[in-house]
């Protein structure tokens, strides 16, 4: 038995590394000061999904990712790991969009890549903590789906047997198939790249980043079709505009405050029924309690 | 995150050394087998930037996670039940991700399911391992006897394990018995031929056998009965799923704690052998110490840069008498040695294996074609070029990198002497390094005869002949200085012919030749890049003040006092 699975994966600013100028002036984030990486929830929900390939040989791995063009990055680190191949969704139209909008692109390109098992990706991204995406996109496509997967235990034709990893304990679920499953960051970490895939699709390029690479490889595009790497725009997978980007978006910021974590010195206080109470005094008038 | 292979500039610098161009060309024999393979490299460029990206994947891979479990690694050690060993939890798991990263078998050919990489890199790699977890790096650097497989094996052999190595299986080799250490010659392990089976069978014992319990084994046994000297040996290979080998008990060691060290018993365990007979000690064995003596090259340089990262952290964060200890001269001058023997190591290490992977390249080349008599004049060069700087180069970084693990933790004070800090399992992983695969008096034997022929000499001259920046002029001239002293101490111990005398100097001039060698090497890298000259001029300044206590040394010597250094 063998399974298509297509995971879905963002590229992130690491925010795990935030310096003094992660932030510009006007609230938002400096995309340029922090190195942009695969974001680590669905790098567990790769590594859930190469599992599947190993055990059920013929099984296939899509990535599919949006973003602007340097987003294909995610699609090489995936093919590195061992992926099959992977699509990515950039277009000027996307750009600014909420998790609605972005669920609402994903699930346009799930439709037109037309045939899957399951949907695998990361429980939420390390630059909006929202969780939303993987349940929206399994709304929108009419699935069953099942969140803060930890380990995929079994799987057939029709059904997944899943391990939830809860506030409280774990859960063990079933799930009828084609289902999204989104996999928690304590699942099993992702495998390295492997030396033999990197050299083998380290050249793997979109159509804009070979018109924009210096180093001539055309040969080698010809004799090796699997480096041609998919861009799909909002036409390529029947989109309707206005439901895409910042028109798709009905999240409106309201307000950005710059939070400034500060270690402020100790203070003393006298073991005194006295100082305690000026202390609670202190806490409840700068609303700590 | 940090990245082991990017926060160390200077392996990035090695690895682009001008003579690599040479070197992938002829590995890559003009890169044919991009026709066959859909990871092998279109051209030179191609072939550097795919070292440079596993590069990175393995220093990732050391800095989140071998580095990390090295500490619980130590504590735990592998442990043997039933004649089997187990590794410690934490090595398991470094071995399965090095598998899942396809990083065994780095240096065989691509038909085999290697990946075909020079020395260079492949060295770099070891480099980066033992940083992170120096005994770790005698596990993973085993896939050396691959080498000495691929060379010496038949065809038969080389198709059934090279491509087990490179998916995975570990490999060791089983030279040293109980009365067969240093002196290997005395080897008993015997090995007999059935007719009736129509192979070999081996009986006997083992000792301090590094990963005892590997899936492929290379074996140093008597196949002629009646011989005692190293001409009646042969080398077999043995083949752990056919059984007949347990693992007695492993040692409890100092340092190196991971890395199992097992006594092993074969019972009749049915064996191949692995080339001539009676050239197992004379040749193959020879071949495969030169591969490990590297390889300890590049564990001593991982352990000197991590001893100094280590001292250089607590130098830079220890405050004392109201600031950082790192402003007191007495501690930064540790600290700035440290670098400098670090740098100097590397530099010796990526030097060699240049020379090594010069003349396995033509080597490997002759096994298809007749070569040119120009050829076959560069492959004589560099095999001579890696059989004098191997033995020095082993010897000298061993004692570098146990140097720098004593001052990190000079550097730390008491606070070193405590289980707390790193730089004690440093101090006691780097132990090891210049005694196995022949102590630094073995690898003396072995470097003092290019002293004596001039092999290091003419190299010295060809570093001289090298056109240097005008700023580094007033440094070379004090290496030219140097270079004087060490040819008249060389003069004044051969004058006598006496062998003894020239025994009792032997280290002493080697070291002198060390000494030049490695101040020109860094030279040399300062003069491509400005970065290595604080370097440069560290260590020239030691080594002259060496070489300067050397030839006093030598010259005030009075070879009638030679009398009363024997105790006995």
């Amino acid at each position: 038995m063998s399974y298509k699975i297509i995971v879905l994966a963002k590229q992130v600013p690491d925010t795990r590394n935030v310096g003094k100028d992660a932030m510009k002036a006007d609230g938002t984030v400096n995309r340029a000061a922090l190195p942009a990486i695969f974001n680590p929830e669905d790098l567990n929900a790769l590594e859930q999904a190469l599992r599947l390939k190993d055990l059920y040989p013929g099984t296939t791995v899509t990535l599919l990712t949006m973003g602007p063009g340097r987003a294909a990055e995610i699609i090489r680190e995936g093919l590195y790991r061992g992926a099959d191949g992977g699509y990515l969704l950039t277009d000027r139209a996307f750009a600014g969009a909420d998790t609605l909008a972005t669920s609402y692109a994903l699930s346009m390109a799930i439709r037109k890549i037309k045939e899957y098992d399951l949907i695998l990706c990361g429980r939420q991204a390390i630059d909006g903590d929202t969780a939303q995406v993987g349940p929206q996109v399994a709304e929108k496509l009419g699935l069953s789906q099942v969140t803060y997967a930890e380990e995929i235990r079994g799987i057939n034709k029709e059904r997944i047997t899943v391990k939830r990893r809860l506030e409280r304990g774990i859960e063990i679920v079933e799930a009828a198939l084609p289902a999204v499953v989104t996999v928690n960051g304590s699942a099993a970490p992702c495998r390295p790249r492997h030396a033999k895939q990197v050299q083998k699709y380290k050249h793997a390029k979109t159509v804009t980043e070979k018109q924009d690479a210096d180093t001539d490889y055309t040969q080698l595009f010809h004799n090796r079709p699997y480096l041609d790497l998919q861009e799909w725009s909002v036409a390529d997978v029947g989109a309707d505009v206005v439901q895409c980007g910042l028109s798709g978006s009905p999240t409106k910021v309201k307000k950005i405050e710059n939070v400034v974590f500060q270690a402020k010195e100790n203070k003393a206080l006298k073991p005194t029924d006295e100082a305690i109470d000026e202390l609670m005094r202190e806490l409840i008038h700068n609303h700590t309690i | 995150m940090a990245n082991y292979y990017l926060d160390t500039p200077g392996l990035k610098h090695h690895l682009h050394h001008p003579l690599m161009k040479r070197i992938v060309e002829l590995k890559e024999r003009n890169y044919a087998d991009k026709e066959t393979y859909d990871y092998a490299p279109v051209d030179f460029e191609d072939a550097m930037d795919s070292y440079e990206k596993v590069l990175e994947i393995v220093g990732e891979i050391c800095d989140e996670i071998i580095a990390p479990n090295a500490e619980e690694v130590d504590h735990e050690g592998p442990t043997v039940s039933d004649g089997r060993v187990t590794y410690a939890a934490g090595t398991q798991v470094n071995l399965d991700v090095v598998r899942k990263a396809g990083l065994m078998g780095i240096t065989m050919p691509r038909r085999y399911d290697g990946l075909n990489f020079p020395v260079v890199p492949y060295i770099m790699i070891a480099d980066m391992v033992s940083r992170a977890d120096a005994g770790f790096e005698n596990l993973w650097g085993l896939q050396d006897c691959a080498e000495t497989l691929y060379e010496f094996g038949n065809e038969d052999q080389r198709k059934k394990y090279i491509p087990r190595v490179c998916a995975g299986e570990t490999m060791s080799m089983d030279l040293t018995e109980p009365d067969a250490g240093s002196d290997l010659q005395s080897v008993m392990l015997k090995a007999t031929f059935s007719e009736t089976d129509n192979c070999w069978y081996l009986n006997g014992v083992k000792r301090f056998i590094t990963n005892g319990d590997a899936d492929i084994h290379l074996v140093l046994a008597r196949s002629e009965e009646g011989t005692r000297d190293g001409r009646g040996l042969s080398m077999f290979i043995y083949d752990k799923r056919n059984g007949g080998v347990t693992v007695r008990r492993i040692e409890n060691k100092m340092g190196i704690k991971g890395s199992p060290t097992c006594e092993l018993v074969y019972r009749n365990a049915k064996a191949e052998l692995c080339g001539e007979r009676k050239l197992g000690l004379i040749k193959y064995v020879m071949g495969l110490m030169n591969n490990a003596r590297l390889g300890i090259m590049a564990q001593s340089v991982g352990l000197s840069e991590a001893a100094y990262r280590e001292g250089f952290a607590y130098a830079m964060e220890r405050k004392q008498f109201g600031k950082a200890i790192i402003e007191f001269p007495a501690v930064y001058e540790m600290v700035s040695l440290m670098r400098a023997k670090a740098d100097a190591s590397r530099s010796m290490l990526y030097e060699t294996a240049r020379f090594v992977d010069m003349y396995k390249a033509w080597d490997d080349v002759s096994k298809e074609r007749k070569l040119e008599p120009e050829e076959r004049q560069e492959m004589k060069k560099y095999s001579k070029l890696a059989d004098a700087f191997t033995p020095m180069g082993k010897g000298m970084t061993s004692e570098y990198a146990n140097q720098n693990a004593y001052d990190a933790i000079q550097i730390h004070g008491g606070s070193g002497f405590m289980k707390d800090y790193t730089c004690e399992r440093l101090y006691r992983d780097a132990r090891i390094t210049n005694i196995y695969e022949g102590t630094t008096q073995l690898q003396v034997v072995a470097a003092i005869r290019h002293v004596i022929t001039g092999t290091y000499l003419a190299q010295i001259r060809e570093y001289e002949a090298i056109g240097y920046k005008p700023e580094l002029e007033e440094l070379k001239n004090r290496l030219m200085e140097m270079t004087a002293k060490y040819e008249e101490v060389v003069a004044h111990v051969t004058e006598y012919k006496d062998n003894e005398y020239l025994d009792f100097h032997a280290r002493r001039l080697v070291e002198a030749a060390a000494h030049c060698i490695f101040g020109y090497l860094l030279l040399q890298d300062a003069n491509r890049d400005e970065a290595f000259s604080r370097s440069a001029r560290v260590y020239t300044a030691y080594g002259r003040a060496e070489v300067d206590k050397i030839h006093s040394y030598i010259t005030t010597f009075d070879r009638k006092d030679l009398g009363f250094f024997k105790i006995v």
